[in-house]
Protein backbone atom coordinates (compact mmCIF):
# COMPACT_ATOMS: atom_id res chain seq x y z
CA UNK A 1 0.00 0.00 0.00
CA UNK A 2 2.94 2.69 0.96
CA UNK A 3 4.51 1.71 -2.65
CA UNK A 4 1.24 2.42 -4.56
CA UNK A 5 0.35 5.76 -2.60
CA UNK A 6 4.15 7.24 -3.13
CA UNK A 7 3.80 5.87 -6.69
CA UNK A 8 0.57 8.42 -6.71
CA UNK A 9 1.83 11.20 -4.73
CA UNK A 10 4.89 11.67 -7.24
CA UNK A 11 2.59 11.07 -10.45
CA UNK A 12 0.17 13.79 -9.25
CA UNK A 13 1.85 16.19 -6.67
CA UNK A 14 -0.90 18.49 -7.16
CA UNK A 15 -3.14 16.05 -5.29
CA UNK A 16 -1.22 15.38 -2.37
CA UNK A 17 -3.34 16.87 0.14
CA UNK A 18 -6.58 14.53 -1.12
CA UNK A 19 -4.70 11.71 -1.12
CA UNK A 20 -2.83 11.64 2.14
CA UNK A 21 -6.36 13.02 3.63
CA UNK A 22 -8.44 10.39 1.72
CA UNK A 23 -6.03 7.11 1.19
CA UNK A 24 -5.79 4.65 4.51
CA UNK A 25 -1.92 3.85 6.04
CA UNK A 26 -1.31 1.73 8.41
CA UNK A 27 -1.24 3.33 11.89
CA UNK A 28 2.26 4.73 13.08
CA UNK A 29 3.13 4.43 16.62
CA UNK A 30 5.71 6.67 18.85
CA UNK A 31 6.81 5.89 22.35
CA UNK A 32 5.80 8.52 25.57
CA UNK A 33 8.71 7.87 27.78
CA UNK A 34 7.72 9.87 30.52
CA UNK A 35 4.22 7.68 30.42
CA UNK A 36 6.51 4.60 29.67
CA UNK A 37 3.41 3.81 27.14
CA UNK A 38 2.65 3.29 23.06
CA UNK A 39 0.59 6.14 21.15
CA UNK A 40 -0.74 6.37 17.96
CA UNK A 41 0.25 9.02 15.62
CA UNK A 42 -2.54 10.72 13.19
CA UNK A 43 -3.86 14.03 12.28
CA UNK A 44 -5.64 14.94 15.11
CA UNK A 45 -2.52 14.99 17.56
CA UNK A 46 -0.15 15.84 14.76
CA UNK A 47 1.65 20.02 15.02
CA UNK A 48 4.54 20.30 12.55
CA UNK A 49 6.53 17.35 12.77
CA UNK A 50 5.59 15.79 15.78
CA UNK A 51 2.70 14.49 17.87
CA UNK A 52 1.14 14.76 21.05
CA UNK A 53 1.09 11.85 23.34
CA UNK A 54 -2.31 11.49 24.95
CA UNK A 55 -1.08 9.85 27.88
CA UNK A 56 1.31 13.19 29.24
CA UNK A 57 -0.19 15.47 27.08
CA UNK A 58 3.06 16.42 24.82
CA UNK A 59 4.74 16.36 21.80
CA UNK A 60 7.41 13.95 20.83
CA UNK A 61 9.65 15.39 19.59
CA UNK A 62 9.16 18.45 22.08
CA UNK A 63 7.54 21.16 20.79
CA UNK A 64 7.47 24.46 21.93
CA UNK A 65 4.02 26.06 21.90
CA UNK A 66 2.67 23.05 20.41
CA UNK A 67 -1.27 23.21 20.33
CA UNK A 68 -3.29 21.55 23.39
CA UNK A 69 -6.94 21.07 23.99
CA UNK A 70 -8.51 23.40 26.26
CA UNK A 71 -9.12 21.92 29.92
CA UNK A 72 -12.34 20.40 29.49
CA UNK A 73 -11.44 18.66 26.55
CA UNK A 74 -8.16 17.48 27.76
CA UNK A 75 -10.32 16.18 31.04
CA UNK A 76 -12.75 14.53 28.88
CA UNK A 77 -9.91 13.48 27.05
CA UNK A 78 -7.94 11.40 29.77
CA UNK A 79 -10.98 9.56 30.43
CA UNK A 80 -11.56 8.26 27.02
CA UNK A 81 -8.37 7.00 26.44
CA UNK A 82 -8.89 5.21 30.25
CA UNK A 83 -11.85 3.61 28.96
CA UNK A 84 -11.05 3.33 25.90
CA UNK A 85 -7.69 1.50 26.69
CA UNK A 86 -9.89 -1.16 29.20
CA UNK A 87 -12.33 -1.40 25.83
CA UNK A 88 -8.65 -2.40 23.65
CA UNK A 89 -7.47 -4.54 26.57
CA UNK A 90 -10.62 -6.67 26.61
CA UNK A 91 -11.13 -6.88 22.89
CA UNK A 92 -7.26 -7.10 21.60
CA UNK A 93 -5.44 -8.48 24.58
CA UNK A 94 -2.18 -6.19 23.95
CA UNK A 95 -2.51 -3.26 21.31
CA UNK A 96 -2.38 0.37 21.71
CA UNK A 97 -4.99 2.64 21.61
CA UNK A 98 -5.65 6.57 21.88
CA UNK A 99 -7.97 9.24 21.90
CA UNK A 100 -7.66 12.32 20.61
CA UNK A 101 -9.87 15.11 21.15
CA UNK A 102 -9.29 18.43 18.91
CA UNK A 103 -11.50 21.71 18.72
CA UNK A 104 -12.20 22.11 15.09
CA UNK A 105 -12.57 25.94 13.65
CA UNK A 106 -16.11 25.90 13.27
CA UNK A 107 -18.06 24.71 16.44
CA UNK A 108 -17.15 21.02 15.89
CA UNK A 109 -15.06 18.81 18.21
CA UNK A 110 -13.69 16.23 16.28
CA UNK A 111 -13.07 12.90 18.99
CA UNK A 112 -10.97 10.17 17.03
CA UNK A 113 -10.32 6.51 18.82
CA UNK A 114 -7.06 4.12 17.22
CA UNK A 115 -6.43 0.91 17.60
CA UNK A 116 -3.39 -0.86 16.59
CA UNK A 117 -3.26 -4.18 17.48
CA UNK A 118 -0.43 -6.67 15.50
CA UNK A 119 -1.27 -10.13 14.96
CA UNK A 120 1.44 -12.18 15.17
CA UNK A 121 2.29 -12.12 18.52
CA UNK A 122 -0.46 -13.03 21.38
CA UNK A 123 -0.54 -11.06 24.27
CA UNK A 124 2.03 -12.32 26.18
CA UNK A 125 4.82 -12.19 23.25
CA UNK A 126 3.81 -16.07 22.07
CA UNK A 127 3.88 -16.17 18.16
CA UNK A 128 0.09 -16.97 17.41
CA UNK A 129 -1.47 -18.48 14.76
CA UNK A 130 -0.57 -15.83 12.53
CA UNK A 131 2.73 -15.39 10.34
CA UNK A 132 1.66 -11.82 10.18
CA UNK A 133 -0.82 -9.99 11.35
CA UNK A 134 -2.32 -6.02 11.43
CA UNK A 135 -5.56 -4.59 12.70
CA UNK A 136 -5.85 -0.96 12.66
CA UNK A 137 -8.91 0.89 13.18
CA UNK A 138 -9.79 4.80 12.55
CA UNK A 139 -13.21 6.30 14.58
CA UNK A 140 -13.60 9.56 13.94
CA UNK A 141 -16.63 11.52 15.58
CA UNK A 142 -17.53 14.75 14.37
CA UNK A 143 -19.66 16.35 16.87
CA UNK A 144 -21.50 19.65 15.58
CA UNK A 145 -23.85 21.41 17.92
CA UNK A 146 -27.00 22.26 16.59
CA UNK A 147 -30.01 23.81 18.44
CA UNK A 148 -31.50 22.90 21.84
CA UNK A 149 -28.52 21.34 22.75
CA UNK A 150 -28.77 18.22 20.70
CA UNK A 151 -25.80 17.71 18.49
CA UNK A 152 -24.72 15.45 15.35
CA UNK A 153 -22.98 13.05 15.67
CA UNK A 154 -21.04 11.91 12.55
CA UNK A 155 -19.33 8.67 13.16
CA UNK A 156 -17.05 7.35 10.35
CA UNK A 157 -15.06 4.29 10.79
CA UNK A 158 -12.24 2.68 9.07
CA UNK A 159 -10.94 -0.16 9.43
CA UNK A 160 -7.73 -2.28 7.70
CA UNK A 161 -6.23 -5.50 8.59
CA UNK A 162 -4.31 -7.77 6.98
CA UNK A 163 -3.62 -11.61 7.87
CA UNK A 164 -0.92 -14.16 6.84
CA UNK A 165 -1.44 -17.59 7.70
CA UNK A 166 0.98 -20.39 6.76
CA UNK A 167 0.49 -24.09 7.63
CA UNK A 168 1.63 -27.58 6.01
CA UNK A 169 -1.87 -28.48 5.39
CA UNK A 170 -3.20 -25.59 3.46
CA UNK A 171 -0.41 -23.87 2.35
CA UNK A 172 -0.44 -19.75 2.83
CA UNK A 173 -3.47 -17.51 2.91
CA UNK A 174 -3.26 -13.91 3.14
CA UNK A 175 -6.43 -11.73 3.58
CA UNK A 176 -5.93 -7.83 3.89
CA UNK A 177 -8.10 -4.91 2.90
CA UNK A 178 -9.88 -2.14 4.27
CA UNK A 179 -13.59 -0.86 4.53
CA UNK A 180 -14.79 2.00 5.69
CA UNK A 181 -18.90 3.07 7.06
CA UNK A 182 -20.27 6.25 8.38
CA UNK A 183 -22.80 6.54 10.81
CA UNK A 184 -25.05 9.65 11.60
CA UNK A 185 -26.63 10.36 14.74
CA UNK A 186 -28.19 12.96 16.87
CA UNK A 187 -27.68 12.94 20.82
CA UNK A 188 -27.49 14.51 23.57
CA UNK A 189 -24.78 12.21 25.53
CA UNK A 190 -21.41 12.26 24.55
CA UNK A 191 -20.45 8.57 25.37
CA UNK A 192 -23.43 7.04 23.87
CA UNK A 193 -21.72 6.99 20.56
CA UNK A 194 -19.81 4.29 21.73
CA UNK A 195 -22.38 1.48 21.61
CA UNK A 196 -21.95 2.16 18.00
CA UNK A 197 -18.01 1.05 17.44
CA UNK B 1 4.77 26.32 1.46
CA UNK B 2 7.90 24.85 1.29
CA UNK B 3 6.32 21.29 0.81
CA UNK B 4 4.42 22.16 -2.21
CA UNK B 5 7.59 23.65 -3.48
CA UNK B 6 9.41 20.56 -3.10
CA UNK B 7 6.89 18.54 -4.81
CA UNK B 8 6.89 21.02 -8.05
CA UNK B 9 10.31 20.94 -8.50
CA UNK B 10 11.14 17.35 -9.31
CA UNK B 11 9.10 15.97 -12.43
CA UNK B 12 9.05 12.54 -13.21
CA UNK B 13 11.14 11.22 -15.89
CA UNK B 14 9.69 9.15 -18.71
CA UNK B 15 11.24 6.46 -17.62
CA UNK B 16 10.23 6.70 -13.87
CA UNK B 17 6.91 6.98 -15.17
CA UNK B 18 6.69 4.23 -17.37
CA UNK B 19 8.47 2.19 -14.33
CA UNK B 20 5.38 3.17 -11.98
CA UNK B 21 2.58 2.76 -14.78
CA UNK B 22 3.76 -0.74 -14.86
CA UNK B 23 3.96 -1.42 -11.60
CA UNK B 24 0.47 -0.40 -11.06
CA UNK B 25 -0.60 -2.59 -14.10
CA UNK B 26 1.27 -5.96 -13.06
CA UNK B 27 -0.21 -5.54 -9.59
CA UNK B 28 -3.85 -5.47 -10.52
CA UNK B 29 -6.13 -7.70 -8.81
CA UNK B 30 -7.51 -10.31 -11.39
CA UNK B 31 -9.61 -9.68 -14.18
CA UNK B 32 -9.31 -5.99 -13.55
CA UNK B 33 -6.34 -4.95 -15.18
CA UNK B 34 -8.70 -2.95 -18.15
CA UNK B 35 -9.91 -0.73 -15.22
CA UNK B 36 -5.85 -0.19 -13.82
CA UNK B 37 -5.09 0.47 -17.17
CA UNK B 38 -7.66 3.25 -17.94
CA UNK B 39 -6.67 5.14 -14.70
CA UNK B 40 -3.24 4.40 -14.81
CA UNK B 41 -3.37 6.24 -18.14
CA UNK B 42 -5.22 9.04 -17.47
CA UNK B 43 -3.02 9.58 -14.12
CA UNK B 44 -0.09 9.30 -16.14
CA UNK B 45 -0.33 12.05 -18.72
CA UNK B 46 1.98 10.78 -21.13
CA UNK B 47 0.56 8.07 -23.62
CA UNK B 48 3.94 6.87 -25.03
CA UNK B 49 5.34 6.27 -21.40
CA UNK B 50 1.53 4.24 -21.23
CA UNK B 51 2.15 2.69 -23.98
CA UNK B 52 5.67 1.18 -23.08
CA UNK B 53 4.86 0.60 -19.75
CA UNK B 54 1.53 -1.43 -21.16
CA UNK B 55 3.62 -3.09 -23.99
CA UNK B 56 5.93 -4.59 -20.64
CA UNK B 57 3.56 -5.09 -18.16
CA UNK B 58 0.32 -6.81 -19.89
CA UNK B 59 2.33 -9.82 -21.26
CA UNK B 60 3.69 -10.70 -17.67
CA UNK B 61 0.23 -10.11 -16.00
CA UNK B 62 -2.10 -12.63 -18.60
CA UNK B 63 0.97 -15.02 -18.61
CA UNK B 64 0.81 -14.53 -14.30
CA UNK B 65 -2.80 -14.98 -14.06
CA UNK B 66 -3.32 -18.15 -17.07
CA UNK B 67 -5.58 -15.58 -19.03
CA UNK B 68 -7.69 -17.39 -21.67
CA UNK B 69 -8.80 -15.81 -24.93
CA UNK B 70 -11.59 -16.82 -27.33
CA UNK B 71 -9.42 -17.80 -30.70
CA UNK B 72 -10.16 -16.01 -33.69
CA UNK B 73 -11.58 -19.03 -35.39
CA UNK B 74 -14.07 -20.21 -32.54
CA UNK B 75 -12.31 -23.29 -31.81
CA UNK B 76 -12.14 -22.60 -28.34
CA UNK B 77 -10.08 -20.49 -25.75
CA UNK B 78 -6.35 -20.37 -25.70
CA UNK B 79 -4.47 -20.09 -22.12
CA UNK B 80 -1.70 -17.63 -22.08
CA UNK B 81 1.18 -19.37 -19.94
CA UNK B 82 5.15 -19.55 -20.33
CA UNK B 83 4.68 -23.44 -21.02
CA UNK B 84 2.29 -22.96 -24.11
CA UNK B 85 4.80 -19.97 -25.33
CA UNK B 86 6.56 -20.29 -29.07
CA UNK B 87 7.51 -17.05 -29.51
CA UNK B 88 6.73 -13.23 -29.36
CA UNK B 89 2.85 -13.27 -28.26
CA UNK B 90 2.63 -16.76 -30.06
CA UNK B 91 1.10 -19.46 -28.13
CA UNK B 92 0.12 -22.63 -28.70
CA UNK B 93 -3.23 -24.25 -28.39
CA UNK B 94 -2.23 -28.06 -27.67
CA UNK B 95 -6.11 -29.45 -27.96
CA UNK B 96 -6.25 -27.52 -31.83
CA UNK B 97 -2.93 -28.01 -32.05
CA UNK B 98 -3.25 -24.66 -33.63
CA UNK B 99 -0.75 -21.52 -32.59
CA UNK B 100 -2.94 -18.23 -31.40
CA UNK B 101 -0.98 -15.02 -31.82
CA UNK B 102 -2.21 -12.44 -29.92
CA UNK B 103 -2.11 -8.80 -28.43
CA UNK B 104 -1.65 -8.71 -25.00
CA UNK B 105 -3.19 -5.40 -24.31
CA UNK B 106 -6.46 -5.86 -25.70
CA UNK B 107 -6.40 -9.16 -24.19
CA UNK B 108 -7.17 -10.32 -27.80
CA UNK B 109 -6.24 -12.62 -30.41
CA UNK B 110 -5.67 -11.72 -33.85
CA UNK B 111 -4.58 -14.74 -35.57
CA UNK B 112 -4.75 -18.36 -36.12
CA UNK B 113 -2.40 -20.53 -37.81
CA UNK B 114 -1.79 -24.60 -37.38
CA UNK B 115 1.07 -25.60 -35.43
CA UNK B 116 4.14 -26.88 -37.17
CA UNK B 117 5.31 -30.02 -36.26
CA UNK B 118 8.46 -29.09 -34.50
CA UNK B 119 5.64 -27.21 -32.06
CA UNK B 120 3.78 -30.83 -31.56
CA UNK B 121 4.90 -34.05 -29.71
CA UNK B 122 5.01 -37.19 -31.42
CA UNK B 123 2.05 -39.32 -32.02
CA UNK B 124 3.37 -41.77 -28.87
CA UNK B 125 3.45 -38.86 -26.68
CA UNK B 126 0.39 -37.12 -28.04
CA UNK B 127 -1.45 -40.22 -27.30
CA UNK B 128 -1.20 -39.83 -23.80
CA UNK B 129 -1.13 -36.41 -23.68
CA UNK B 130 -4.89 -35.72 -25.83
CA UNK B 131 -6.29 -38.89 -23.22
CA UNK B 132 -4.94 -36.78 -20.27
CA UNK B 133 -6.82 -33.83 -21.64
CA UNK B 134 -10.03 -35.48 -22.31
CA UNK B 135 -10.12 -36.58 -18.95
CA UNK B 136 -9.14 -33.21 -17.24
CA UNK B 137 -12.07 -31.48 -19.61
CA UNK B 138 -14.27 -34.03 -18.07
CA UNK B 139 -13.39 -32.70 -14.71
CA UNK B 140 -12.87 -28.95 -14.95
CA UNK B 141 -16.73 -28.99 -16.92
CA UNK B 142 -18.22 -30.70 -13.78
CA UNK B 143 -16.42 -28.63 -11.49
CA UNK B 144 -15.50 -24.92 -12.92
CA UNK B 145 -18.59 -22.96 -13.78
CA UNK B 146 -15.82 -21.06 -16.14
CA UNK B 147 -13.00 -22.84 -15.74
CA UNK B 148 -10.16 -23.92 -18.87
CA UNK B 149 -7.24 -26.60 -19.11
CA UNK B 150 -4.45 -27.60 -20.99
CA UNK B 151 -2.10 -30.15 -21.34
CA UNK B 152 1.48 -29.14 -22.60
CA UNK B 153 4.54 -31.23 -23.23
CA UNK B 154 7.34 -29.98 -21.48
CA UNK B 155 10.17 -32.13 -21.72
CA UNK B 156 10.52 -35.26 -23.82
CA UNK B 157 7.72 -34.43 -26.46
CA UNK B 158 9.91 -36.26 -29.30
CA UNK B 159 10.15 -39.55 -27.76
CA UNK B 160 9.20 -42.00 -30.19
CA UNK B 161 7.85 -44.80 -27.70
CA UNK B 162 8.44 -46.33 -24.46
CA UNK B 163 12.44 -46.21 -22.77
CA UNK B 164 12.07 -42.46 -22.46
CA UNK B 165 10.82 -40.02 -19.58
CA UNK B 166 8.70 -37.20 -20.19
CA UNK B 167 6.53 -34.56 -18.69
CA UNK B 168 3.51 -32.70 -18.73
CA UNK B 169 2.32 -29.37 -17.39
CA UNK B 170 -1.60 -29.22 -16.82
CA UNK B 171 -2.67 -25.99 -16.36
CA UNK B 172 -6.55 -25.34 -15.05
CA UNK B 173 -7.62 -21.32 -15.17
CA UNK B 174 -11.05 -20.44 -13.83
CA UNK B 175 -11.99 -16.99 -13.14
CA UNK B 176 -15.49 -15.21 -12.54
CA UNK B 177 -16.13 -11.61 -12.93
CA UNK B 178 -18.94 -9.65 -11.41
CA UNK B 179 -18.09 -6.10 -10.98
CA UNK B 180 -22.03 -5.76 -9.85
CA UNK B 181 -21.87 -7.16 -6.50
CA UNK B 182 -25.07 -8.24 -5.30
CA UNK B 183 -23.68 -8.78 -2.25
CA UNK B 184 -24.53 -4.49 -2.21
CA UNK B 185 -28.14 -5.35 -1.63
CA UNK B 186 -27.14 -8.13 1.14
CA UNK B 187 -24.53 -5.83 2.47
CA UNK B 188 -27.53 -3.31 3.57
CA UNK B 189 -28.80 -5.09 6.21
CA UNK B 190 -25.48 -6.07 7.84
CA UNK B 191 -24.77 -4.93 11.33
CA UNK B 192 -22.22 -2.07 11.50
CA UNK B 193 -19.99 -4.17 13.18
CA UNK B 194 -16.70 -4.33 11.69
CA UNK B 195 -15.54 -7.57 12.88
CA UNK B 196 -18.93 -9.23 11.39
CA UNK B 197 -18.27 -7.28 8.41
CA UNK B 198 -14.95 -8.24 7.36
CA UNK B 199 -15.84 -12.16 8.15
CA UNK B 200 -19.09 -11.94 6.32
CA UNK B 201 -16.64 -10.12 3.22
CA UNK B 202 -13.84 -12.90 3.48
CA UNK B 203 -16.74 -15.77 4.07
CA UNK B 204 -17.86 -14.87 0.61
CA UNK B 205 -14.77 -14.74 -1.08
CA UNK B 206 -13.77 -18.43 0.69
CA UNK B 207 -17.21 -19.69 -0.21
CA UNK B 208 -17.95 -18.60 -3.49
CA UNK B 209 -14.02 -18.47 -4.83
CA UNK B 210 -15.34 -19.88 -7.29
CA UNK B 211 -18.14 -17.79 -8.13
CA UNK B 212 -17.44 -14.53 -7.15
CA UNK B 213 -14.61 -11.63 -8.63
CA UNK B 214 -11.64 -13.92 -8.28
CA UNK B 215 -9.45 -16.49 -10.20
CA UNK B 216 -8.09 -19.89 -9.47
CA UNK B 217 -5.02 -21.39 -11.45
CA UNK B 218 -3.69 -24.24 -10.95
CA UNK B 219 -0.15 -26.02 -12.67
CA UNK B 220 0.18 -29.57 -11.97
CA UNK B 221 3.86 -31.31 -13.40
CA UNK B 222 3.59 -34.64 -14.25
CA UNK B 223 6.91 -35.94 -14.66
CA UNK B 224 6.39 -39.71 -16.92
CA UNK B 225 9.23 -42.09 -14.90
CA UNK B 226 10.29 -44.35 -17.56
CA UNK B 227 12.86 -46.00 -15.53
CA UNK B 228 11.18 -46.49 -12.25
CA UNK B 229 7.61 -47.22 -14.40
CA UNK B 230 6.19 -44.22 -11.93
CA UNK B 231 4.68 -40.77 -12.25
CA UNK B 232 5.42 -37.93 -10.04
CA UNK B 233 2.61 -35.09 -9.77
CA UNK B 234 4.13 -31.92 -8.05
CA UNK B 235 0.29 -29.04 -8.21
CA UNK B 236 0.73 -25.83 -7.29
CA UNK B 237 -3.23 -23.88 -6.57
CA UNK B 238 -3.12 -20.13 -6.20
CA UNK B 239 -6.82 -18.56 -4.87
CA UNK B 240 -7.01 -14.85 -5.95
CA UNK B 241 -10.47 -13.22 -4.78
CA UNK B 242 -11.26 -9.14 -4.74
CA UNK B 243 -13.97 -7.73 -3.12
CA UNK B 244 -14.37 -3.83 -3.50
CA UNK B 245 -17.80 -2.77 -2.31
CA UNK B 246 -17.20 0.54 0.10
CA UNK B 247 -14.34 -0.80 0.89
CA UNK B 248 -10.84 -3.08 -0.48
CA UNK B 249 -10.22 -6.64 0.34
CA UNK B 250 -8.00 -8.83 -1.36
CA UNK B 251 -7.28 -12.41 -0.70
CA UNK B 252 -4.59 -14.34 -1.99
CA UNK B 253 -3.60 -18.17 -0.97
CA UNK B 254 -1.15 -20.51 -2.65
CA UNK B 255 -0.78 -24.28 -2.08
CA UNK B 256 1.92 -27.22 -2.90
CA UNK B 257 0.74 -30.92 -2.68
CA UNK B 258 2.40 -34.18 -4.35
CA UNK B 259 1.84 -37.43 -5.21
CA UNK B 260 2.37 -40.21 -7.27
CA UNK B 261 1.08 -43.17 -9.75
CA UNK B 262 2.72 -46.22 -11.61
CA UNK B 263 3.24 -45.84 -14.85
CA UNK B 264 -0.18 -47.48 -17.30
CA UNK B 265 -1.19 -47.12 -20.23
CA UNK B 266 -2.45 -43.95 -22.02
CA UNK B 267 -6.29 -44.49 -20.78
CA UNK B 268 -5.22 -45.79 -16.94
CA UNK B 269 -2.75 -43.13 -16.36
CA UNK B 270 -4.70 -40.37 -17.43
CA UNK B 271 -7.65 -41.76 -15.49
CA UNK B 272 -5.31 -41.69 -12.45
CA UNK B 273 -3.63 -38.52 -13.06
CA UNK B 274 -7.10 -36.89 -13.58
CA UNK B 275 -8.29 -38.93 -10.12
CA UNK B 276 -5.33 -37.43 -7.90
CA UNK B 277 -5.61 -33.65 -9.31
CA UNK B 278 -9.15 -34.00 -8.17
CA UNK B 279 -8.41 -35.37 -4.94
CA UNK B 280 -5.97 -32.76 -4.39
CA UNK B 281 -7.92 -29.90 -5.18
CA UNK B 282 -11.40 -30.87 -3.69
CA UNK B 283 -9.35 -31.46 -0.22
CA UNK B 284 -7.54 -28.00 -0.63
CA UNK B 285 -10.79 -25.98 -0.95
CA UNK B 286 -12.39 -28.51 1.65
CA UNK B 287 -9.32 -27.66 4.36
CA UNK B 288 -9.75 -23.94 3.19
CA UNK B 289 -13.40 -24.26 3.66
CA UNK B 290 -12.74 -25.52 7.48
CA UNK B 291 -9.79 -22.88 8.73
CA UNK B 292 -12.14 -20.11 7.23
CA UNK B 293 -14.68 -21.57 9.81
CA UNK B 294 -12.12 -21.74 12.30
CA UNK B 295 -11.56 -17.63 11.76
CA UNK B 296 -13.27 -16.37 14.27
CA UNK B 297 -11.91 -18.92 17.59
CA UNK B 298 -8.74 -19.35 16.12
CA UNK B 299 -6.79 -17.27 13.97
CA UNK B 300 -8.92 -14.35 14.07
CA UNK B 301 -8.93 -13.85 17.89
CA UNK B 302 -4.65 -13.06 17.91
CA UNK B 303 -6.17 -9.77 15.94
CA UNK B 304 -9.51 -9.30 17.58
CA UNK B 305 -11.77 -11.49 20.24
CA UNK B 306 -15.44 -11.44 19.40
CA UNK B 307 -15.78 -10.80 22.65
CA UNK B 308 -13.91 -9.94 26.23
CA UNK B 309 -12.61 -12.95 28.59
CA UNK B 310 -16.51 -12.48 30.35
CA UNK B 311 -18.28 -13.09 27.23
CA UNK B 312 -20.43 -10.36 27.51
CA UNK B 313 -20.91 -7.19 25.12
CA UNK B 314 -17.94 -4.65 26.59
CA UNK B 315 -19.90 -2.63 29.58
CA UNK B 316 -19.57 1.12 28.18
CA UNK B 317 -21.10 2.70 31.00
CA UNK B 318 -19.71 0.93 33.76
CA UNK B 319 -15.94 -0.30 33.06
CA UNK B 320 -15.05 -0.64 36.75
CA UNK B 321 -15.36 -4.02 36.51
CA UNK B 322 -11.60 -4.20 34.63
CA UNK B 323 -10.49 -1.20 35.94
CA UNK B 324 -10.12 -2.56 39.62
CA UNK B 325 -6.17 -2.32 40.01
CA UNK B 326 -6.63 1.25 37.85
CA UNK B 327 -8.82 2.12 41.00
CA UNK B 328 -7.44 0.74 44.00
CA UNK B 329 -4.04 2.19 42.81
CA UNK B 330 -5.63 5.73 42.38
CA UNK B 331 -7.43 5.32 45.57
CA UNK B 332 -3.57 4.46 47.38
CA UNK B 333 -2.31 6.93 45.27
CA UNK B 334 0.33 4.50 43.97
CA UNK B 335 2.04 5.33 40.53
CA UNK B 336 1.63 8.88 39.01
Amino acid sequence: AETALSALLSLLPHHADDLLSQVDQPLQVLHDAECGKDFILCEYNRDADSYRSPWSNKYYPPLEDGPLPSDELRTLEVEANDIFSVYCEQYYEGGVSSVYIWEDDSESIIVCFLIKKDGSKTAHGRRGYLQQGAWDAIHVIEVKPEEDGIACYCLTSTVMLSMTTESKSSGSFNLSGSIRRQVLLQLIHLFYIFYTI
Amino acid sequence: MADGEEREGSELTREQKKEIAKWFLTNAPVGEIQYVAKDVRSVLMDDSAYEAAAGAAFPIYNKTHLVSIEMQDRSGDVIISKYGEVGDDSYLDPRTAQVAIVDHVEQMCTKVRPAADEELPSSYIEEFRSILDAELCKYVGETYPKGTCAVYCTSGKDAEGPGMDFEFTVVISAARRSPQNFWCVYQQRVVSSFYIWILLAGYYLIFNIKFSNGSWRSIWIVEFKDDLQVVEIKGNIQIDAHYFEEGNVQLDTNNECRDSTIFQSPEDSAIAIANIIRHHETEYMTSLEASYLNLPDTTFKDLRRKLPVTRTLFPWHNTLQFSLTREISKELGIGK
